[in-house]
């Protein structure tokens, strides 16, 4: 039994909203290499700012370089040029409080649901009575009391995005970035996640990035919403989202007029975009 | 609802299981006859063509003399020794080099598997090696090493090698990339990958391989044993072929099936447990 982690503290290595969760992203750029031996600009010249507990939205066309930022920020891929920092460091390998969520789930599907979300702690060396107290609390936390010995196949898809967001917030992360996490959910489940994942962000206000398609979704949660365009991927316009906090009911608020006066001109913003993103397509494929 | 309604509801629930499984059992005992109409078929067939004599016995063998062939080994042993004793030996040296060729099988799929570098470096050997008829190599060994244990061992575990370092490969390779990148993003070592998501993942086409590998195993074992040895299964047959018996050949080969039966059983049993996880087979369910 070590006792190096006191039980409160226990994964959130960072404090909270100060400045260790501000994300800055300045100049960058990223290129690949196709398999032609051609290069590949993903995005150029992204510059954009997280505020400390901010929760922020990009939405661009498909291949806009959404998900390619996502990655620069995690640190799991380097940039080519420019650079992003996190609460002032630059980012130089794995970001350190940082979690990820994807369209997919990600779970383990050989670990049971108990063991899913335990993975955060255990992977940060905290002692396995502890991490497992940690994870039957964020189980209540997120409604899943009771299922702890459920694999993942057992469980149905909204299900299963709560053992997700409750894997993904249980080291407390400074930092949640989201790539359409609810990609795949069906408008219903949709809708109750948006709820339940503004529920767990205020009560641990993380800076989230969050990529969707869906300007509902993205007018409906964030408190800025930044639109990309596409090929390559750039900043076009960055809409601050006045909507009070907390929101709600997620499903009210988009009969506001507030609301849908936001909605239409992040809308007449983004339609161009889409458009030529797809008509660029389209000549790719005639 | 009243009471007298939810009464009537479970009962014609009930009524509607018994009628499921009264049809399930029927089509299981129709499956097994199915099954003994085949034996029957084949086994009398074969007993009947030798016996009328529109198929030579001296070349084909007979099942009676086949039975008669497995109670003299039973009863008054070998050449070599008793009957178990052969078994004993080949069942040793097909496990052993089962057992060695998993687990360096396994260890190299891993690691190239999970280093490009090295993947790329040796990718062409691997597929030189795997293309060569590599039973072949039994006669060196024997060549190499004798006529004991060894050379045996060696050959299944060469055999069991490939089988399962191609699937372990392939496994680590198909692993989600999300997922690794979670785990990567949430601080996780190189080695705490391989433990938590890698392995795992790759377990599913390990375990699958390891049906085919251990045929494998037992086809090295006695094909050593044939090409010399001392004792064993193998010798039995080769001896037997010698003496133009292909009773006592079809004999061994049915000692060897039964232990493979028994060997694949239990192989399917650490199946049942190290992949729980996974979700049933949707055949598992019928309609009725």
């Amino acid at each position: 039994m070590g006792t190096r982690v006191p039980p409160d503290t226990s994964g959130s290595a960072i404090g909270d909203t100060d400045d260790a969760a501000r994300i800055d992203i300045v100049g960058l750029t990223k290129r690949y290499l196709t398999p032609k031996g051609e290069t590949f600009t993903a995005i150029h010249d992204v510059s954009l700012t997280v505020e400390p507990g901010q929760f922020c939205a990009i939405v661009g066309p498909t291949g806009c370089g959404k998900s390619t930022t996502l990655a620069q920020v995690s640190g799991l891929e380097h940039p080519s040029d420019g650079f992003v920092s996190v609460g002032g460091q630059r980012v130089d390998g794995i970001t350190k409080g940082v979690s990820y969520m994807f369209q997919s789930d990600s779970l383990f599907p050989w670990k049971t649901v108990l063991g899913n979300v335990m993975m955060g702690p255990v992977l940060l060396g905290t002692p396995k009575n502890q991490a497992i107290k940690l994870a039957l609390d964020w189980l209540r936390r997120v409604g899943l009391a009771g299922f702890e010995d459920r694999y993942p196949h057992q469980l149905s898809g909204g299900m299963r995005k709560r053992v997700a967001m409750a894997a993904a917030l249980i080291n407390r992360p400074r930092i949640l970035l989201m790539d359409e996490p609810f990609g795949a959910l069906d408008v219903q489940t949709k809708a109750i996640m948006q709820a339940e994942l503004l529920q767990l962000w205020e009560d641990l206000r993380p800076s989230v990035l969050f990529i969707t398609h869906d300007l509902d979704e993205a007018v409906t949660l964030s408190d800025r919403v930044v639109i990309m365009t596409s090929s390559p991927g750039t900043v076009k316009d960055v809409f601050d989202i006045d909507l009070p906090r907390p929101r709600g009911d997620v499903q009210e608020i988009r009969h506001e007029s507030r609301f849908q006066e936001l909605q239409g001109q992040i809308w007449a913003s983004l339609k161009d975009e889409v458009t030529r993103a797809y008509e660029r397509s389209a000549a790719v494929a005639a | 609802m009243s009471a007298a309604t939810v009464q009537l509801a479970s009962q014609s629930e009930l009524e509607l299981q018994a009628t499921g499984r009264r049809a399930r059992s029927r089509r299981a005992a129709f499956v097994w006859l199915g099954r003994l109409l085949v034996v029957v078929v084949v086994i009398g067939g074969w007993q009947w063509f030798t016996s009328v004599g529109w198929v030579d016995k001296f070349f084909y063998g007979q099942p009676t003399a086949i039975w008669d062939s497995l109670v003299t080994l039973f009863t008054q042993g070998t050449a070599f020794g008793p009957i178990w004793e052969q078994i004993g030996v080949t069942v040793e040296e097909s496990v052993l080099g089962f057992l060695l060729g998993t687990v360096v099988g396994i260890v190299f799929g891993i690691v190239l598997g999970s280093n490009r570098y090295l993947s790329d470096v040796l990718n062409p050997y691997i597929k030189v090696l795997n293309s060569i008829p590599r039973i072949v190599l039994g006669s060196i060994f024997i060549v190499a090493f004798g006529l004991g244990l060894f050379p045996k061992v060696l050959l299944a575990a060469v055999l069991v090698f490939f089988a399962v370092f191609f699937n372990a490969y392939q496994g680590v390779r198909e692993v989600d990339q999300n997922l690794i990148a979670n785990v990567r993003v949430l601080g996780a070592s190189p080695l705490q990958i391989a433990r938590h998501v890698t392995i795992p993942s790759a377990m599913t086409w390990i375990i699958a391989s390891l049906h085919t590998a251990f045929g494998f195993a037992i086809i090295g074992a006695l094909v050593a044993e044939i090409l010399g040895a001392l004792q064993g299964i193998g010798l039995i047959i080769s001896q037997a072929q010698g003496r133009l018996d292909p009773d006592t050949v079809f004999a061994c080969m049915v000692i060897i099936g039964v232990f493979t039966l028994g060997a694949e059983y239990l192989i399917t049993l650490l199946e049942k447990v190290v992949l729980k996880w996974r979700p049933p087979s949707r055949s598992e369910s019928q309609p009725i």
